[in-house]
């Protein structure tokens, strides 16, 4: 922990405002500058060929009729870019993804791409790069590429976690567990044990920019990037391994950026961007088109899950497990240890225990998405919870206080924790008077709970003061929900300056060290630690300059409201000394003011929320309409309670599009039979009600103002919530999620 | 074989040359440095691209730029009157209707054309009238807001001019 | 590609007529469009008729209304006559796409678009409009229901285009429905759609009547045992519950993306009830 957090100030000034975001002018007016929205002198477009099989071996690439097409500038293949990872699976994964190198092995699947002078030029090449692929079975289900004999991904995965470790390599990467205490002991306690399967499938963040970029590699082995990013810092060291340069050689400067949620805190395509700049040895912008983004950036996981919970008549959980099988796509990852892992983190149960499977197929790989498996996990732990609930006839919310985690319980995936916010976010719940208001004709309600671990990582901020005694700060976490309005109020704050005083930017990546993504709901959190830290670094300057214009020691001179203020019945009558002053006298005092933090921001505090539910079920059709919707969750201290509302609202939507419509749907020969926003059904503006929040204060110790990430855990509830809402409207308990109009009409036919 | 078209964009009239097969949205973008307007899809189901052509609300790239010659377009960029905001993009700010940012000049063309037919909107009727643009980011609450907040003012400042 | 603008109906047949690649009716080109970014289509040519005079124009006839083929149709619903005749059929041109797609598609480009799920076909449909064909022997009328031939075909001939789409006057008592099934509440395709168009005489009896449906086939179908399931009846629950069977006993389904066999054989008797009952409370029953 690098800051005192003994400093922490209740008497804000500026802090829980609702200022004006400094990004807001340039985006209404058309002016602020996205990733497709760059133009270099003599930029060549780029477009990929892809794959139009789900797993095939690509026995001849032939680009030859394609390069000597007029106006084609740069045709490349896997071998021009030779694996330079070292051994590093991670990184090798990385480049197989951006463009595959023996196999394709998922529709969509990059396999070449060409740079030429104009887009219907490199769209005449791509139909003339002819590729021989020899076709093979594929997989595109879970507990199919768990199956013996199912067709095999890679020849080099032997299951992890499971002793003696395979000999044989399967699409079954690793199994985890997590908990404590004896189930076994636990179910035999029970009263009565509940059981269910559940399913989800796949959904995509649906960020509507797709990905852009504009890159340019001078001869002299320089190059520079721009592009939609959630991590320009992270994308400037992969790219950099990939292509063989030093990350110095590289500057990546981060666009604004149209949502990412996750999906933009990996690369996709931006090393053959470079790569082609560097062959035709001019500038190449490349441009996702929709259909791209669905079928070739990452989604999250599709999954099974089984859940047993043993209890109590009166309520006690004496047991509870889950085992998770979750799908990362093509390339392997950890995503089911974290449904794992959040399953159940929102209670204080002895027995607990919760087992995850992940397992590669022949789908684009997956990447985060905004709490990253967790939502999957809290819809089947929030639906059975229900069911036990209404085993025995007790309100679902008096249930889960029962059972709700606090502080000093250890959690189900280790750590003990601290303050949090479950227990209140449940009490708020309770009293909350959409708990009680009347429910009309074909209408259930239903709540549910969520959970979200947040991150802190590396951090890096520059604060620096003008001349004319005004503020810039420069960071290095991208902005996606108003992290520059937060964080110059934080740094105005502590400077005791108006807001309008400091200004934020985002530095490109050869003007600060190296930060993190922003992901894991850091962004706000990291970056104001760092940013308080470098602006009590320059308070601690100022200080000292005012010590040494005024000639009093040190500790004689405050710093109040924006000035330095002598002190004491010796100095008391001295003037006063403000920031305008000792900014344009820095010259005399020791040069330029400035302040700098770079930190890894540990202490995130854990989030949790609870949301409040209705839907009404058209019982003909099986189309459930929302009508009403309530956020509660901790926040530890909202920073600006607009943008805090507004992670609550979107996140919340993002689950209900989850839960009623949004998914996946492949065909038997493989391929992704829905990749665009017409059959992608996310939410649409009249599917809604406004969304009710509500912002809980529970402050994180381990911040100076108690802030506590907030974006993330906003979806995790919904999924069970609305779960639970149309199980009660209908009668029948749904476990498939999305629980769209053909899903619900079916399981009603059941009934 | 590239086309002449003559046109009026914002107010200014506009002569520029393109493909016959090139989208209206391409020609603002890559031709005219108009780059407020977004490219969500390219199919008409994102908004982002959102443009009122002849007084009709539109999407840009549903559009060939050939189709224009001696047509008469706004775009974003031409709802702030110079240095003045536009109610609507005031209201965007102040309710906070904007996170990312990328759908919300489409939103303000597609509120523009819902307040000049239908000044004094339900919530519903709003919801009905942005629900070819899509936002992932708010959640459209705070979008409806400012949407509602519009209304009021103009109504207000209506009734007393 | 070639873009042309014809002023004339003749210039614009003589195009199509003499254009030996492929050639294209640019209307709304809402669909069109998005076909050639999808690299679907590759046109050769491409006529636009929105600069032929009239034909964004509607008119009232002695025999009903008369659309012009490149009337967007945001423009049905500022028509007072038309919206007070045939609701349904304003309705459904209205739920095509979102509002920016209305404010320049066309229902003749719907109908020769030829998807199954079009909105404003089966609404035409039920109310039993013509379309005026030009082409190079002169103009022809041919019913809504036999202009699609199949998912993406129609019986158009080369060099001809719908010149106009014809309503016929609203009877007295008559009342006219369109509904359709998506899972969200905007912006989606047709699962299953039903137009309803039906008229009562003093007692409240159905006296004439027609159903279509949408996307349960490879065109929009006029279904006559649906509408023979009303006529003679006040659309009491007996005569609702054999409409449903009608109108799913027609169905022709296909499983795919956007819904299952299951649910749109089912879903379209539902939607013939609830639009049947919205056109008998429109036509004056009670």
């Amino acid at each position: 922990m690098p800051l005192d957090t003994s400093l922490v100030r209740k008497d804000f000034k500026v802090i829980g405002q609702r200022v004006t975001r400094p990004d807001g002018i340039d985006k209404v007016t058309g002016r602020a500058k996205y990733g497709a929205d760059a133009f270099a002198p003599g930029q060549l477009v780029a477009l990929v060929l892809r794959s139009p099989h789900a797993h095939a071996r690509i026995k001849k690439i032939d680009i030859s009729m394609a390069e000597k097409l007029a106006g084609v500038k740069a045709v490349i293949t896997a071998a021009d870019l030779p694996d330079n990872t070292g051994g590093d699976r991670g990184m090798r994964d990385i480049l197989e993804n951006c463009m595959a190198r023996k196999k394709v092995l998922y529709d969509g699947h990059a396999v070449a791409a060409v740079a030429a002078v104009d887009e219907r030029t490199a769209r005449e090449a791509l139909k003339l790069i002819k590729v021989d692929y020899e076709v093979l079975p594929h997989v595109t289900e879970v507990d199919d590429a768990l199956k013996p004999g199912a067709p095999l991904l890679h020849d080099d995965i032997f299951t992890d976690g499971i002793e003696p470790k395979p000999t044989k390599s399967s699409n079954f990467i690793k199994q985890a567990e997590y908990g404590h205490g004896d189930i076994e002991a636990g179910f035999a306690e029970a009263d009565f044990i509940i059981e269910k399967s559940y399913k989800t499938e796949q959904t995509h963040q649906g960020y509507i920019e797709p990905h852009s970029c504009l890159a340019n590699v001078s001869p002299d082995g320089t190059a520079e990037l721009w592009v939609c990013t959630q991590g320009h810092f992270v994308y400037r060291n992969q790219c950099a391994t990939l292509l063989g340069m030093n990350a110095n050689k590289l500057r990546v400067t981060a666009s604004e950026i149209g949502g990412g949620f996750g999906g933009k805190t990996h690369l996709w395509a931006e090393p053959l961007a470079l790569a082609l700049s560097r062959k035709a040895n001019r500038p190449v912008k490349l441009t996702m088109s929709r259909e791209e983004v669905f079928r070739c950036t990452g989604p999250t996981s599709s999954s099974s899950i089984d859940i047993k919970i043993g209890a109590k008549n009166d309520g006690t959980i004496t047991a509870a497990f889950a085992e998770l099988r979750y799908q990362n796509g093509a390339f392997p990852f950890t995503w089911a240890e974290f449904g794992a892992m959040t399953a159940w983190a929102c209670y204080d149960f002895k027995n607990v225990k919760s087992v995850s499977k992940d397992v590669v197929l022949n789908r684009p790989k997956c990447a985060a998405y905004r709490a990253p498996s967790a939502p999957i996990a809290a819809f089947a732990v929030e639906s059975t919870m229900d069911m036990v609930a209404h085993k025995i006839g007790m309100d679902p919310i008096e249930l889960r206080i029962k059972n709700a985690a606090k502080q000093g319980t250890k959690s189900s995936y280790g750590p003990v924790y601290g303050p949090i916010g479950i227990g209140p976010t449940l009490e708020a719940a309770r009293n909350h008077p959409h708990w009680k208001a009347p429910l009309g004709k074909n209408m259930g309600r239903g709540m549910a709970c969520g959970f979200w671990f947040n991150f802190g990582g590396q951090t890096c901020v520059d604060v620096n003061v003008t001349p004319d005694g005004n503020v810039t700060v420069a960071v290095g976490t991208i902005d996606v929900g108003g992290s520059r309005a937060s964080l110059a109020m934080a740094v105005a704050e502590e400077l005791g300056v108006k807001y309008d005083n400091v200004r934020v930017i985002v530095a490109d990546t050869s003007s600060l060290g190296h930060n993190d993504m922003t992901d894991g709901s850091r962004g706000t959190f990291s970056s104001s630690m760092a940013a308080i830290d470098a602006t009590r670094k320059v308070v601690t300057s100022l200080r000292e300059r005012a010590a040494k214009t005024l000639e009093i020691p040190v500790e004689d001179v405050v710093w109040e409201d924006g000035e330095a203020k002598p002190t004491g019945d010796k100095y008391g009558n001295l003037k006063t000394l403000t920031l305008k002053d000792l900014a344009a006298g820095a010259g005399h005092t020791g040069g330029p003011i400035a302040g700098h933090s770079e930190i890894v921001a540990d202490g995130a505090g854990v989030s949790f929320g609870t949301h409040i539910c209705d839907v009404e079920v058209d019982m003909e059709t099986g189309r459930s309409l929302i009508k009403r919707y309530t956020v509660i969750q901790d926040a530890g201290k909202a920073m600006h309670p607009s943008y805090v509302e507004g992670q609550y609202q979107g996140g919340a939507v993002q689950g209900i599009g989850w839960a009623l419509n949004e998914e996946y749907v492949y065909g038997k020969n493989g391929r992704l039979q829905n990749a665009g926003f017409l059959d992608y059904r996310i939410p649409v503006c009249s599917d809604l009600p406004m969304i009710d929040t509500l912002i809980l204060e529970i402050p994180n110790p381990h911040h100076p103002y108690g802030v506590r990430g907030v974006g993330e855990t906003p979806i995790v509830p919904p999924l069970g919530a609305i779960g639970n809402a149309i199980s009660h409207a209908t009668g029948v308990r749904q476990t498939h999620v999305p629980m769209s109009p053909p899903r619900v009409l079916k399981s009603l036919k059941g009934k | 074989m590239a086309l002449l078209v003559s046109t009026t964009i914002n107010g200014d009239k506009v002569e520029y040359a393109c493909q016959p097969d090139e989208s209206l949205l391409d020609v603002l973008r890559n031709r005219l440095g108009l780059t407020g307007a977004k490219e969500g899809c390219g199919t008409g189901d994102c908004g982002a691209c959102s443009v009122i052509l002849d007084g009709r609300l539109t999407c840009s790239c549903l559009v060939l730029g050939a189709e224009m010659d001696g047509k008469s377009l706004e775009t974003i960029e031409g709802m702030a009157d110079g240095a003045a905001l536009h109610p609507l993009q005031k209201n965007f700010i102040d309710h906070a209707a904007l996170q990312c940012g990328i759908c919300t000049p489409g939103f303000l063309m597609a509120a523009q054309a819902l307040l000049r037919k239908n000044p004094d909107p339900s919530e519903v009727e709003i919801r009905f009238g942005l629900a070819g643009n899509l936002c992932r980011c708010t959640g459209y609450d705070k979008i409806v807001r400012a949407v509602q907040a519009t209304a009021t003012e103009l109504k207000l400042a209506k009734r007393s001019a | 590609m070639r873009y042309e603008s014809p002023v004339t109906v003749k210039d614009a047949v003589a195009l199509l007529a003499k254009e030996k690649g492929k050639a294209f009716v640019l209307a709304g080109g809402t669909d069109l469009l998005v076909k050639m970014k999808a690299g679907m289509l590759e046109p050769d040519l491409v006529v636009d008729i929105k600069r032929i005079k009239g034909m964004a124009d509607i008119k009232k006839t002695v025999s009903g209304f008369s659309i012009g083929a490149a009337t967007p149709c945001a423009a049905l619903d500022e028509n007072a006559a038309l919206m007070k005749a045939w609701p349904g059929v304003v309705e459904a041109a209205n739920l095509i796409g979102s509002k920016q797609v209305q404010g320049r598609c066309t229902m003749a480009g719907n109908l020769c678009n030829a998807s199954p799920a079009a909105d404003s076909v089966p609404a035409l449909i039920a109310a039993g409009a013509k379309v005026t064909i030009a082409g190079p022997k002169g103009k022809r009328k041919l019913a809504v229901e036999d202009v699609p031939a199949g998912v993406g075909r129609t019986n158009l001939k080369k060099g001809e285009f719908i010149e106009s789409i014809q309503l016929p006057k609203k009877a007295a008592k008559s009342g006219d429905a369109y509904l359709r099934f998506i899972p969200r509440t905007e912006m989606d395709i047709a699962v299953v759609s039903c137009g309803v168009n039906l008229t009562i005489d003093g007692k409240g009896v159905v006296t004439k009547a027609r159903v279509a449906l949408g996307a349960v086939a490879i065109t929009a179908l006029l279904v006559k045992d649906a509408a023979k399931a009303i006529i003679g009846t006040k659309l009491d629950d007996a005569a609702l519950d054999t409409l449903a069977a009608a109108a799913s006993a027609a169905c022709k389904p296909i499983d795919d993306k956007r819904g299952t066999i299951e649910f749109r054989t089912e879903v379209a008797g539902v939607l013939a009830k609830r639009a049947a009952k919205i056109a008998y409370a429109r036509a004056g029953g009670k």
